[in-house]
C-alpha cells in the first residue's frame, strides 16, 4: 500500500531519485577536512536568519517613529524576544564568519578553477547579496549607528560623477535618510533579498553538484573509464547515482556518499559551531561593540553625528580600502574592485594545479599575505582614519590587490609539485 | 499541421518583432517600479524651499528660518563685520572654503551671494548642536573679533562667514544651503535655479 503510494508519487515527481542524486548517492571525496564544514554551516545560519527574521517581523514596526521603540519592546516585553533578536543580530556576524572561511577554503584548494568558475561566481553573488542584506538590516533598529552608517554607505553612491546626487536621492526617497528609506530597506531586507539569496544558494548547489566537489588535494575523483583505473575495495563498496558516471564513461574513486557520511560529519561541525554560537548569544550578544555598536542603543538623530562612525566588523576590510584612497569616487571604485577581483579569481589564476598543497612556495606566501592584508584592513576599518592608520590602510590595500596581480603572473608558468594519482 | 514549407526568414522576423514589442512593454512596466522610489509628494513638500522676508532685517541682526527640519540663519552683516573677515583668516582651518560645504556661488570670502547677507545652516559641523550668535561679545573667544558663532557644546568657533577656527572639535565650515534672491527683500532657501 505505502509502496504503491510512493511509486505513484515517484512517477509524477521523482523525489527519491533527486534525493539519491543530490544526497544519498552523491559522491563526495573522502578526504574532506574541517574546512568543509563551512558550506553546510552557512546554510544552517541562513535558515536561522530566515526563521528568527520572520519572528522578529511579528513585533517590529518599520517606521521612523516606531522602529527603535519596537526593537526595545521586542528586547524587553516579548517573551524570548531578546533571544530571537540576538540570534538574528549575532547570526548576521556568524554568517560572515562562516562565509569568509568558506571563501578562504575555496581559495586554498583552488575550488574556483576550471570547471568550477560558475560555482565560484554564484558564490560571489551570494556574498554580494549578503552584504546588501546585512547593510539594509542594520538600518532597521533605527539607532544612531544605523542612521549614520547608512548615511556613509549611501554617500558612497553620491560620489559617482554626474548622477551621484540624484542616485542617492532615489535610494533614500527623501532629502535625508527618513522613514521612506527605512520602509523600503525593510521591504528589501525581509522579502526581496532573502528570495534572491535562496535562489542563488539553490543555483550554487546545483552548479556544485554538476561539476562535483573539489577536495583538499584538488584532484579529480571522477576518472575516465579507460581501463587504467584500479578500484580499491573501498571504492567498490558504494553505489553512486548513475548520473555521475555519465553512463559508464566515468569511474568514481575515493568517494563516499554524502549521506550518511558527510551529513554525520557535518553534524559534528554543527555541534561545535552551535556551542560557540550559543555562547556568544548568551554571554557576548553585542560582540564587545562589534556586532551591535554602542551608539545603536540611542535612537537615530539626524542632527547629532556620533563621534566616530565605523561599520560593523564584516564590512571593515572593504571600508578601509574605501578610505585609503584620498579621492572619494576613486575610493568607491577601489572598494568595488576589491570584490570584483575576487569574483574574477578563476580567470586571474592561470594555474592548472588547484590545491595550495601542490603549488609553488610563492603561492603559499602570497595567500598568507592576502589573509594578513584582509585581516589588517578589517582592523584598520574600525579605527579612525588618521595619519599612520591611513598609511597602513594604503599599504595593505596595495598588498590586497597585489595578491591578484602576482597570482596572474606567476600562475602562468608555475613550478608545481607532482600531483598524487589518488586523494591522500 | 499544414505541410507548408518552413519560412525561416518570416519566423525570425516574427520572433524579433515579438521580442522587441515585449521588451518595450517590459521597460514600460519597469518605469512605475523604479519611479516609485523617488521622493513622494509628501517628502517633496516637506523638503521644499522656503521663502523669507528680510526687509525688516537690521544690520547685525540674525533671524532663523526652518528648512528641512533644520535651523537656517539669515544674518545681515555690518560693514565692520565684513572688514573683520579678512583679519580672522590666519586663524581659520579652511579660509578659502575649499571643502565643498557651500554652493559654488558662495565660495568666496563672505561665503554668500551678497556680501552683507549671510545664510548658513545653524548646526555645528562637529556633533550637530546649534552654535550661539555672539554679535558683540565674540572678543572673549577670539581677541579683536567683535562678532562670531560659538558652539556651547564643545567650544567650536566660527567667524561671521561660518568658517571654523583652527584646533577646535569642528573640522569643517558651516554648511551654506542653496539659496537665491527673488528681489532685494525676499530670499528663497533650498533652491538656486538660475543662479550661476
Amino acid at each position: 500500500m505505502f509502496k504503491n503510494l510512493m511509486s505513484w508519487i515517484e512517477y509524477r515527481l521523482p523525489f527519491m531519485d533527486k534525493m539519491n542524486l543530490h544526497v544519498i548517492q552523491y559522491p563526495a571525496p573522502k578526504n574532506f577536512n574541517f574546512w568543509y564544514f563551512f558550506g553546510s554551516l552557512a546554510m544552517v545560519v541562513l535558515v536561522n536568519q530566515i526563521i528568527t527574521g520572520v519572528w522578529l517581523t511579528m513585533n517590529y514596526e518599520p517606521s521612523a517613529e516606531g522602529a527603535f521603540a519596537s526593537v526595545e519592546y521586542i528586547m524587553r516585553d516579548v517573551d524570548y524576544g531578546w533571544l530571537l533578536r540576538y540570534m538574528h543580530s549575532t547570526g548576521a556576524s556568524a554568517f560572515f564568519v562562516v562565509v569568509y572561511l568558506h571563501m578562504l577554503r575555496g581559495m586554498m584548494y583552488g575550488s574556483y578553477q576550471k570547471p568550477r568558475e560558475l560555482l565560484w561566481v554564484f558564490g560571489m553573488l551570494i556574498f554580494l547579496v549578503l552584504m546588501a542584506e546585512a547593510f539594509m538590516g542594520y538600518l532597521l533598529p533605527w539607532g544612531q549607528m544605523s542612521f549614520w552608517g547608512a548615511q556613509v554607505i549611501i554617500g558612497i553612491f553620491g560620489t559617482i560623477p554626474f548622477i551621484g546626487e540624484d542616485l542617492t536621492l532615489w535610494i533614500r526617497g527623501d532629502y535625508v535618510i527618513s522613514g521612506a528609506t527605512l520602509n523600503r530597506f525593510f521591504a528589501l531586507h525581509v522579502i526581496a533579498l532573502p528570495l534572491v539569496l535562496v535562489i542563488l544558494v539553490f543555483l550554487h548547489i546545483m552548479a556544485l553538484h554538476e561539476v562535483g566537489s573539489n577536495n583538499p588535494d584538488g584532484i579529480d575523483i571522477k576518472k575516465d573509464n579507460d581501463g587504467t583505473v584500479e578500484l580499491t575495495e573501498a571504492d567498490k563498496k558504494f553505489t553512486f547515482h548513475q548520473y555521475f558516471t555519465r553512463g559508464g564513461k566515468k569511474i568514481i574513486v575515493d568517494a563516499i556518499p554524502f549521506h550518511p557520511y558527510y551529513t554525520v560529519k557535518d553534524l559534528v561541525g554543527l555541534a561545535g559551531f552551535l556551542l560557540i554560537f550559543a555562547w556568544v548569544i548568551f554571554f557576548l550578544p553585542e560582540g564587545g561593540g562589534y556586532f551591535l555598536e554602542p551608539p545603536n542603543f540611542e535612537p537615530a538623530n539626524p542632527l547629532k553625528t556620533p563621534d566616530h562612525i565605523a561599520p560593523v566588523w564584516y564590512f571593515t576590510p572593504f571600508y578601509a580600502i574605501l578610505r585609503a584612497v584620498p579621492h572619494p569616487f576613486m575610493g568607491a571604485v577601489a572598494m568595488f574592485a576589491a570584490i570584483i577581483a575576487l569574483a574574477l579569481l578563476p580567470w586571474l589564476d592561470r594555474g592548472k594545479v588547484r590545491s595550495v598543497r601542490y603549488r609553488c612556495g610563492l603561492h603559499r606566501i602570497n595567500l598568507i599575505m592576502f589573509c594578513v592584508s584582509f585581516v589588517a584592513l578589517g582592523v584598520l576599518g574600525v579605527l579612525p582614519a588618521t595619519g599612520l592608520y591611513t598609511l597602513l590602510a594604503q599599504i595593505f590595500s596595495f598588498t590586497y590587490f597585489g595578491f591578484f596581480a602576482l597570482l596572474f603572473f606567476y600562475s602562468k608558468n608555475e613550478k608545481t609539485k607532482p600531483l598524487p594519482e589518488r586523494v591522500t | 499541421m499544414s505541410n507548408a514549407p518552413i519560412d525561416n526568414g518570416r519566423r525570425r522576423f516574427l520572433t524579433i518583432a515579438t521580442s522587441v514589442v515585449g521588451g518595450v512593454g517590459a521597460i514600460g512596466v519597469a518605469v512605475p517600479f523604479i519611479a516609485s522610489w523617488n521622493p513622494s509628494e509628501r517628502a517633496k513638500q516637506a523638503g521644499a524651499a522656503v521663502t523669507a522676508d528680510i526687509s525688516k532685517l537690521e544690520p547685525g541682526q540674525l533671524i532663523r528660518v526652518e528648512w528641512r527640519g533644520k535651523p537656517v540663519w539669515v544674518v545681515k552683516r555690518t560693514a565692520e563685520t565684513l572688514q573683520q573677515l579678512e583679519q580672522t583668516e590666519v586663524n581659520l582651518r579652511d579660509p578659502n572654503s575649499d571643502v565643498p560645504q557651500q554652493p559654488a556661488y558662495a565660495q568666496n570670502r563672505h561665503r554668500s551671494i551678497k556680501p552683507e547677507i549671510f545664510i548658513a545652516v545653524g548646526i555645528c559641523t562637529h556633533l550637530g548642536c546649534s552654535p550661539s550668535y555672539l554679535p558683540n561679545d565674540f572678543t572673549e573667544q577670539v581677541e579683536g573679533i567683535i562678532s562670531g558663532f560659538f558652539c556651547p557644546c564643545h567650544g567650536s568657533k566660527f567667524d561671521m562667514a561660518g568658517r571654523v577656527f583652527q584646533s577646535l572639535p569642528a573640522q569643517t565650515n558651516l554648511v551654506v544651503p542653496p539659496h537665491m534672491f527673488i528681489d532685494d527683500n525676499t530670499i528663497v532657501i533650498g533652491e538656486d535655479e538660475g543662479v550661476v
